[in-house]
């Protein structure tokens, strides 16, 4: 797997249609190799050298043929028929028949060539653009914030305390929300620490914490996983779109202006959008965090690549057909930066939502601090839920017959 | 508040059970790793 398909293969896992440069697009050029008896030429390197690929089957399958080999007596006879250069071949391009005695299905890999592509990738692009992403999203939350000021609640406040969320919701929710901060913190330290921590505090200081930030974010996973499925349960019913949606996106909430509040019920159109960004990044992150944890075992790259070509998906944004055969370590690449291309937009969409739970709106924390809220809070917010649970509670306060 | 405290400590009780019930069950890196010949302790 060259260097550019390896990004194209991140393009396409990150939904973003990659122009593809002419190098990529245009046919690979053939190239008289004659003059060589088939091996590489002067052509093949400068052409590599501009970055233009070559199809470099003639090297890949030149692994020896013992059976049109010259016999070991003979002046270019060599040992069962396959010359060095050729077993050499054979273990570049991982077709060599190797035994080793360690379980790791990895170990068989001799040698894998799209490392270099991810290390470029993460030490490049990921962190330039995911740093960006958070800091652009921390600058329009404090923009929103000086120009808006902390959204008030307009009326007066009743006095009036309403259960908005039980106790076993809020633990649910705290469970995910705490384990989601650690898992943001140990995995950006992990990500970063290289390039922004050590220069600050040296390998020595920062090797200890880099050890126990990997514990930790290793073993804080399962936390994570299990109040995702808690909350999921909990609130899919709750966050099913609806009509009033529309009319709560079409005045944006009423979180520019002062004095509008659009109804909805136990939860908005913009907590709609975060329940659903936390479920599909949720589910997507676990799925490749478990891929990191037990490694090598559960790949599930080639497997998603393969259903992705079925639908059609990469052709029609011009990737061609993805691979549907990878060495076990480009597996873990992908699962590792798609890990981290997701745990960027996760925390982006996250900083919006604590800024608004907390500092961003008053009253919003108290339904997941205490769990109980002011009625006129709940009013401005939540009108039709207020009124759904006022006439619970008047049917359930009625007399029977 | 008793609810976050609560679910912040089980985050913290998972994480520990998680490390040492995922090496009881064998998936330690050392077991995972290395071959039946090796003698890990």
């Amino acid at each position: 797997m060259t260097p550019r398909t390896f990004l194209s293969l991140i393009a396409m896992l990150a939904l973003m249609a990659v122009p593809l440069s002419p190098a990529t697009a245009q046919d690979a050029p053939v190239i008289d190799r004659s003059a060589t008896g088939g091996a590489t030429t002067l052509e093949d390197i400068l052409l590599r050298q501009q970055g233009i690929k070559v199809d470099n089957t003639y090297r890949r399958d030149a692994t020896g043929n013992p059976e049109l080999a010259a016999p070991i007596q003979d002046q270019l006879g060599t040992l069962g028929g396959v010359s060095q250069s050729e077993d050499w071949q054979a273990l570049r391009y991982n077709t060599a028949d190797v035994t080793v005695s360690s379980r790791v299905p990895a170990a068989e890999v001799i040698m894998q060539d799209s490392g270099m592509a991810w290390q470029k990738f993460r030490s490049g692009p990921l962190l330039t653009y995911g740093g960006w992403l958070l800091a652009g999203m921390l600058g329009l939350l404090v923009l929103f914030y000086l120009v808006r000021g902390r959204i008030r609640i307009d009326g007066e406040l009743s006095g009036r305390k309403i259960l908005r969320f039980p106790a076993v919701e809020r633990f649910a929710h705290w469970l995910l929300a705490g384990s989601f901060v650690v898992l943001g913190i140990t995995g950006l330290i992990q990500l970063f620490g290289r390039y922004f921590i050590i220069p600050l505090i040296g390998h020595e200081t920062y090797a200890p914490v880099a050890i126990a930030g990997k514990w930790v974010h290793n073993n804080v996973s399962w936390a994570f996983m299990v109040g995702l499925v808690l909350v999921t349960v909990f609130w899919i019913a709750h966050n099913i779109p609806n009509k009033h949606d529309l009319k709560w996106l079409a005045v944006g909430g009423g979180l520019f202006s002062k004095g509008v509040h659009p109804p909805a019920k136990k939860f908005n159109a913009g907590q709609k959008l975060i329940f659903w960004a936390v479920i599909v990044l949720g589910f997507s992150i676990s799925a490749s965090g478990l891929s990191l944890l037990f490694p090598f075992e559960l790949p599930m790259f080639a497997v998603t690549f393969e259903k992705l070509n079925a639908l059609g998906l990469p052709q029609l944004i011009g990737l061609g057909e993805l691979p549907t055969t990878l060495a076990p370590h480009a597996e873990m690449q992908l699962a590792q930066l798609w890990h981290a291309i997701v745990a960027f937009l996760f925390i982006a969409i996250i900083f919006a939502h604590i800024y608004l739970g907390s500092v961003g709106m008053q009253g919003a924390f108290d339904a997941m601090g205490s769990g109980e809220v002011d009625e006129q809070w709940a009013k401005e917010h939540h009108g039709l839920w207020l009124a759904e649970v006022k006439a619970k509670s008047a049917k359930s306060a009625t007399p029977a017959e | 508040m008793k609810s976050m405290w609560l679910a912040f400590l089980t985050i913290a009780l998972v994480a520990v059970l998680a490390d040492v019930g995922l090496d009881y069950a064998g998936f330690s890196s050392q077991d995972v790793t290395s071959s039946p010949s090796v003698r890990l302790d």
